[in-house]
């Protein structure tokens, strides 16, 4: 028996979650997930260090006839990622469904864990099949399952409204990929990812190269494709919200990778647009995200900057390929499949640790929240952690993709103008993303966890369990390694990022010199002088009195915690600079002149809205139901009528071919 | 190693000849050159208080920064003996280093859970977002213009001889300084002698912070003055002198940079709070000039 069919058969077992009893059921996810997990593993050691190309054919009569799968570089690299986020997103699970156990049935929980396990299988199918109609299939399996897991609180009508929303625009990215998948085997006879080989060399890239982009991009969540990220995190449980923005839209990038890895001509124009695009969506992506109110609004709006940070290293290493310039280009390419990685793990991180505070507070929304980091300390240092990381700040592993695409950028500066300027707006346009990441996360860690607790709901917290406090360190483990020893890593990734290479080049033997290795000394003798000062401190402190007292108030003695900076609060100066796109909207009826002792409690609200969400899904689909309830009169509920409508169409189509028209 | 050296004992003089000159220049004696490192002495000599409402951040948060502006310092060669750390692409990790120890003092405020310290954080949060790109667009121009991603590189290759480079010298030292103004909430951006909490900045930030602690961030801000002096001085290093001679000019520039920020302090108004931002993004925009100055001395542009 090979291994394919032992993957089979796990796909057939897991109509047995919905056999066990509820306690069982999350031990059988992990179970199942383990065992796909081991397998494709396998599989990509076998390909990554062994550097065997591994094909296997699926032999069930029922699936998908009889499909190769093919596990190549790209592939093996996003099998682990896939693994490691689902094995982390259940095990939290467990701890973080609990509360529903007494409100959700069994059955409930078994369609979950069933959708959960099958998101997993989903996407790894989505990245080893190669042939256009199974890699459909599988697309389309893992954007029902993970609509499934959206709206598993579904008796919540804004969630189940968010999932049919996310739902929509996932088929009209499966419509964009469908059209290409249709057109390329239309033209060159081959059906998926292996024919693009022939069109591009034959055909005009560009075109093809836009559908599949907008297809992939909306999976992915480049702005302006990125509307659905805002609403359907925050509607997910967040388990599914980390799996989600952690692995399953990096399955976007994968697939961009994958038709970036065919192009052979118009190299600098695609790389030119990938560039700004993801420019675009790294910058104006955190922009968006320092005026949201809600924990994981912020952190979807997040996940579009990430995207956007991995786009810029596809564009700088496509750009890299079109000048020749082999150096560029693996670290454009190293650098992006590397912030894959990273973002996968400090983002389901942030996600498990806003769950976290969610199941103890019941609230998302930042500004009734403060001073956790006394009640639920571990999870307070996993999100510092975790904010570290995200900004790209060193010594952790956002700062190692980082680094490498502004290196990138740098070795690029030499060459001609055009290339010049536009590395110029990169890296000026990514040291604007690390200034405004750093000034959301200081916001976001600061109202939540420091300062003094804002409303009531903070009072009955407490640190979350064991079993929901372990996927976190398991990742945080994986956080500092990959940044305090990347050269231990980068080889590999490297070795992955060498497909991209412009032809007839080799990957060097050791492709970033001495650079990585001094850059962990360097990180190395960070980690050692902070330690000494801190024993120093420790040392002097020991020796002194250390004194309580309340906060100083500048001379006012009735300051309380309402006097605390807010989330609206910290982004109000950043909101009156910008207010021309900021899209933020003030509710406030000001205090007329002659009300000099205003008595009545009054409120101020402000909502964040996305002008680009408004401008190009919710007007146009405005436009179009306009047009269809013109038709309603249509829709009389008589029999007769409908028959009618049949008859007329009959008629209208006999007239068509005696005319030669159809 | 030099360098470092050489950094580290002239920040230490770099806060008294400042407050001196500008004493000077208001017609005061003003203390000697060495109290400020006096006053850090003494706060390191002390017991804390704490304030309940803070947490283990608030702890912490003064030793990270302090420890990045140590780390910060290592970076910075010596015309071209290398500093402490140095390899292709050290100039990013410089500036992220920097950017690391903004995140905890902002932190560190935000834990007191003070309205005046969250202001200080907010401020500071949104001017270090946007003073970052300006101090990249120069040092791009630098890499592009020398062809190497790392200080020791940069300076190694940058010569005074030709007009051109002189012009960029220029243009990068106006930049440097107004960098160094804001990044040490100087004049007109921040000033350190004001009293009223709701016009502070930086001062605000450490409202409650006491003893060993506010040494540290005290003595960190002194090295970061001594940081961008050191950087000025590298772009008028003479290249065939001996090692005394060069540490000279080193020393001499770094303190010739401390009594021209001293007489800018003295003679400059600060600007209203709105004004900021505009002031530093038209930072961007000038070093986004010098960008476009260097094309075109290589030849690139025209």
């Amino acid at each position: 028996m090979k291994l394919v069919n032992i993957f089979e058969a796990i796909t057939v077992l897991t109509v047995l979650v919905f056999f066990v009893p509820l306690r069982w059921k999350q031990t059988l996810c992990l179970a199942l997930s383990l065992a796909i997990s081991a397998i494709t593993g396998y599989w990509a050691f076998q390909n990554l260090v062994n550097h065997s190309t591994v094909v296997e054919k699926l032999s069930l009569p029922f699936w998908f006839h009889s499909s190769l799968l093919e596990i190549d570089p790209l592939s093996s690299f996003f099998l682990l990622v896939i693994s490691f986020g689902t094995l982390t997103s259940i095990l939290y699970s467990s701890g973080y469904l609990k509360p529903y156990e007494r409100s959700k049935t069994r059955q409930e929980f078994a369609l979950h864990y069933f959708w959960l396990i099958w998101l997993q299988i989903a996407m790894t199918l989505v990245v080893i099949l190669h042939e256009g109609l199974p890699f459909l299939v599988a697309w389309e399996i893992m954007s029902i399952s993970s609509f499934m897991l959206v709206i598993f609180e579904a008796e919540k009508k804004e969630i189940l409204h968010t999932g049919i929303y996310y739902l929509i625009q996932m088929h009209v990215a499966l419509f964009f990929v469908l059209a290409a998948f249709t057109l390329v085997e239309a033209k060159t006879g081959i059906s998926g990812f292996d024919g693009l080989a022939i069109y591009f060399k034959e055909y005009a890239s560009i075109p093809m190269f836009l559908l599949f982009f907008a297809g992939f991009g909306i999976k992915a969540g480049f702005i302006p494709l990125h509307s659905w990220l805002p609403h359907a995190h925050p509607a997910a449980p967040s388990h599914v919200s980390g799996l989600m923005s952690g692995t399953m839209i990096k399955m976007g990038i994968y697939g961009i990778l994958r038709v970036v890895s065919y192009l052979q001509f118009d190299l600098l124009e695609i790389g030119t647009i990938i560039l700004l695009v993801s420019l675009i969506s790294s910058v104006f992506g955190v922009f968006f995200a320092i005026f949201q109110h809600d924990l994981k609004k912020m952190l979807a709006f997040h996940s579009i900057e990430n995207i956007g940070i991995i786009g810029i290293g596809i564009g700088t290493g496509l750009i890299g390929k079109a000048i020749n310039n082999p150096t560029i280009c693996l670290l454009g390419f190293t650098g992006a499949i590397l912030h894959v990685v990273n973002h996968s793990l400090f983002k389901s991180l942030l996600f498990y640790c806003a769950g976290s505070v969610y199941s103890q507070c019941h609230s998302r929304d930042i500004n009734e929240l403060g001073g956790l980091i006394k009640k639920m300390p571990s999870t307070a240092v996993f999100f510092l952690f975790a904010s570290v990381a995200i900004c790209g700040l060193p010594p952790l592993n956002g700062f190692i993709s980082e680094f490498l695409i502004y290196k990138g950028f740098f070795s690029g500066l030499g060459s001609d103008i055009y290339v010049s300027l536009l590395f110029l707006g990169g890296i000026t346009g990514l040291t604007l993303t690390g200034g405004l990441a750093v000034f959301c996360f200081t916001k976001a860690f600061g109202v939540v966890f420091l300062g003094a607790a804002r409303t009531s709901k903070v009072d009955h917290a407490q640190e979350v369990s064991p079993s929901m406090l372990l996927p976190k360190f398991l990742i945080g483990i994986l956080i500092a390694t990959i940044g305090l020893l990347s050269f231990l890593f980068l080889p590999t990734i490297a070795g992955i990022a060498a497909i991209y290479l412009p032809s007839g080049m080799e990957l060097p033997q050791n492709p970033f010199g001495s650079v990585l290795t001094n850059l962990s000394i360097s990180l190395g003798l960070f980690v050692v002088v902070l330690t000494v000062v801190f024993i120093l401190r420790a040392w002097q402190q020991k020796r002194q009195i250390i004194a309580q007292g309340p906060t100083w108030g500048c001379g006012y003695s009735a300051g309380d915690f309402r006097h605390q900076y807010t989330s609206t609060t910290f982004a109000d100066n950043l909101n009156r600079m910008t207010s021309a796109f900021s899209g933020v909207e003030t509710h406030y009826v000001p205090i007329p002149k002659e009300d000099v002792f205003p008595k009545a409690k009054r409120h101020y609200e402000t909502h964040q809205y996305d002008q680009l969400e408004k401008l190009l899904i919710l007007k146009p689909s405005k436009f179009l139901l306009n047009i269809m309830e013109k038709f309603v009169v249509l829709r009389s509920g008589k029999i007769q009528h409908y028959i009618l409508y049949g008859l007329g169409f009959i008629l209208l189509a006999a007239f068509l071919t005696i005319v030669n028209v159809i | 190693m030099i360098a470092t050296l050489l950094i580290l004992l002239t920040s230490l003089l770099f806060p008294g000849i400042i407050v001196k000159v500008k004493a000077i220049v208001s017609g005061r004696k003003g203390p000697g050159l060495l109290q400020p490192i006096f006053d850090i002495v003494r706060l390191m000599k002390k017991g804390n208080v704490y304030s309940t409402t803070t947490s283990i951040i608030f702890q912490v948060g003064p030793v990270i920064y302090f420890v990045t502006i140590l780390c910060g310092v290592f970076f910075i060669p010596f015309g071209n003996s290398q500093g402490i750390i140095s390899f292709e692409g050290d100039l990013i990790l410089f500036v992220y280093f920097l950017g690391l120890g903004k995140f905890f003092l902002i932190l560190n405020a935000l834990d007191a859970g003070s309205g005046f310290e969250g202001m200080g954080a907010n401020r500071e949060a949104l001017y270090s977002m946007l003073a970052e790109p300006a101090f990249l667009i120069l040092v791009a121009t630098f890499s592009m213009m020398a062809g190497y991603d790392s200080f020791s590189g940069i300076f190694a290759h940058w010569h005074l001889t030709t007009g051109n480079s002189l012009v960029l010298s220029v243009l990068a030292s106006y930049i440097l300084i107004q960098l160094a103004m804001i990044e040490n909430s100087r004049l007109p951006v921040d000033d350190p002698k004001t009293h009223l909490e709701l016009t502070m900045i930086h001062e605000v930030i450490l409202l409650d912070n006491s003893g060993f602690d506010l040494g540290l961030v005290q003595l960190g801000n002194a090295f970061k003055f001594g940081i961008y002096g050191a950087l000025i001085a590298n772009f008028v290093l003479p290249e065939h002198q001996s090692l005394p001679v060069r540490a000279l000019v080193f020393v001499a520039v770094i303190i010739v940079f401390a009594v021209i920020v001293g007489l800018l302090e003295s003679f400059r108004a600060r600007f209203k709070i709105e004004k900021n931002p505009q002031f530093i993004l038209t930072l961007s925009s000038i070093a986004a000039l010098a960008f476009i100055v260097a094309l075109i001395i290589t030849n690139k542009l025209l």
